[in-house]
């Protein structure tokens, strides 16, 4: 977005107008976006439960997403949940994209429809089909009980070990198709000199998919993590829907953490500090993975 | 040139992959048209039930409302925001691109909890303007970049024969650079329709009264009450979840281009 010099510069001329083109737009955006983020920090500093009159609490909101154990184990919870929505996500997705960029198989167009879908849903509905499938006598118990697995049948979402990775899945199951189509449409573009060259020089598939396919989609993996990491650190309707952030507190995330802490716990304070912190650890992260993706590619 | 087995096993893993991206909306499809509840009536009959029982008529009516509204109001003020910032120089310009872009990765939860208490102190909680106006500035930002990025690629030289002309600028938008837009508003708008019609937060704080639930808040609240079998449940989420499909089934270009797109920045 720099601004470039000379005859490529930004198209038209010196124009006041524009700013009454922005205002209706800007008066919206800045009194229901930029001044909530304000007041999301300024409560931040206080000890405050909505109703009486806030305490100066400096701070001590930001002090507890370190001391706070619940705290941590919510952020904690947030990493694992990268791992189940960006990094399986991303390691299927490039398998299954080397397969198909390869194998020119006829009904890609009906297979990237069907992958993407998950996108389109509701999360709300994702999570009551989630519940059904994860209930103690649910699809998946039934599943594991016909193959003589029901030793392995528990209530899913009702288990302390299990319960985090089973919403971990949900979004494995959801996020894997944008991965997917978000790499095939980068590998479309990879020039077939390249897979040329490469075979000239007697490099195997797997050799050809190192040297040639994984740098040419650098950007698309940079897309694809920044999407699907912060769609891991926003989880909010799937945990409201599905546990409610338990078994005991096994399932807590950040997003969830604001919305119990400032309409649950009546901690108005606490939870505004999660908020802020959420979006700072958000902007950090998508800038950290577009520096990375851009210093690789020059 | 690949081997017979190589595209068999292709085929399965693609099959395998297909499946377990259906495999939840079986789940539900399969609930929704089978046995009722209580064992009376069956298929279609749980749609109509769901609708009585679970009032999705009324959600789906103020999910429709809040949706246009959003739709309508942050699709123009987009365009013209995106005009502005695209075709126009002037001072703050980069300044005021950025602090657009901030909303676009903005999490919700962070400004709906302040909002919610101060719009509880100007009294506007539970209304109308309460669900849909931060809806509008979420979508306000991604638009606003969206249609920058149109316009900027936009011909040049039509715009300025078109001010040759004596065109003022607000004809050139609507009457010359509007018209080949259509594609990249259609994108837009469906994103923007899909983006609202599934939001679950904001409702879910700024909403109390049951006239004003959207869609997705009320299939979670008869979740959470209707406990007395799946079947309502399943026939309830497919009514939610179908206004959005229909549409990704039929323009699914958009859908797929818009959500891929959207995220690469410049």
């Amino acid at each position: 977005m720099t601004q470039r010099t000379g005859a490529a510069r930004p198209p038209g001329e010196p124009r006041r107008v524009a700013y009454l083109y922005l205002l209706p737009a800007f008066l919206i955006y800045a009194a229901f976006l930029l001044y909530p983020i304000g007041r999301a920090v300024h409560l931040s500093f206080f000890d405050w439960d909505g109703l009486s009159l806030g305490r100066w609490a400096g701070l001590d909101n930001y002090v507890a997403l370190v001391a706070d154990e619940g705290l941590r184990a919510a952020f904690g919870h947030a990493l694992v949940l990268i791992v189940f929505y960006a990094v399986v996500p991303l390691a299927i997705g490039l398998a299954l994209a080397a397969i198909l960029h390869h194998a020119k198989v006829r009904g890609l167009g009906f297979f990237r429809t069907v992958v993407f879908l998950p996108q389109v849903i509701a999360m709300v509905v994702v999570a009551v089909a989630w519940r059904r499938i994860y209930a103690p006598d649910g699809t998946l118990n039934s599943l594991l009980g016909a193959l003589g697995l029901d030793s392995l049948t528990r209530g899913w979402l009702g288990d302390h070990t299990f319960a985090l990775p089973a919403v971990g899945v949900v979004g494995t199951w959801f996020e894997t198709g944008l991965v997917t189509v978000l790499l095939l449409a980068g590998m479309s573009r990879i020039p077939v000199e390249l897979y040329e060259a490469a075979r000239l020089d007697g490099a195997g598939a797997v050799k050809e998919f190192f040297a040639v396919t994984l740098p040419s989609v650098r950007g698309e993996i940079a897309v694809a993590l920044t999407l699907t990491v912060i769609a891991a650190l926003r989880t909010f309707d799937l945990v409201y829907v599905t546990t409610r952030g338990g078994p005991g507190d096994s399932t807590s995330v950040p997003s969830y953490e604001v919305y119990h802490r400032a309409f649950g716990l009546s901690q108005v304070g606490s939870a505004a500090a999660i908020g802020v912190t959420l979006t700072v650890v958000i902007f950090a992260i998508s800038f950290g993975i577009n520096r990375f993706a851009d210093r690789g590619a020059t | 040139m690949i081997s017979r087995g190589e595209r068999v096993a292709n085929y399965v893993i693609l099959s395998a992959f297909a499946a377990f991206a259906l495999f939840p909306i079986v789940t539900i499809l399969s609930a929704a048209l089978g046995p009722a509840d209580s064992g009376g009536t069956a298929g279609l009959g749980n749609f109509a039930a769901a609708w009585e029982i679970g009032h999705f008529g009324t959600y789906l009516r103020s999910s429709l409302l809040v949706s246009a509204f959003v739709v309508v109001v942050s699709v123009i003020l987009s365009i013209m925001s995106g005009y502005a910032f695209g075709t126009m120089r002037f001072r703050g310009q980069s300044a005021l691109f950025y602090l657009f872009l901030v909303g676009i990765m903005m999490p919700s939860e962070a400004i709906a909890v302040p909002l919610y208490f101060d719009l509880r102190t100007l009294g506007l909680i539970d209304t109308f303007w309460s669900v849909t106006l931060p809806q509008v500035a979420l979508s306000v930002a991604f638009g606003t970049f969206w249609m920058r990025a149109y316009f900027r690629a936009s011909n040049r030289a039509i715009v300025e024969a078109a001010r040759i002309d004596g065109a003022s600028s607000w004809r050139i938008l609507w009457r010359v650079l509007l018209p080949p837009a259509r594609p990249a508003v259609v994108t837009l708008t469906l994103l923007v329709f899909m983006w609202t019609w599934n939001e679950f937060l904001i409702p879910l704080i700024m909403v109390t009264s049951e006239s004003l639930r959207t869609a997705p808040l009320g299939l979670a609240f008869f979740q959470g009450q209707y406990t007395s079998g799946f079947t309502l449940l399943a026939a309830g989420s497919v009514i939610v979840a179908t206004p959005v499909v229909v549409f990704y089934l039929f323009l699914q270009r958009h859908f797929v281009r818009g959500l891929l797109q959207g995220a690469v920045r410049e």
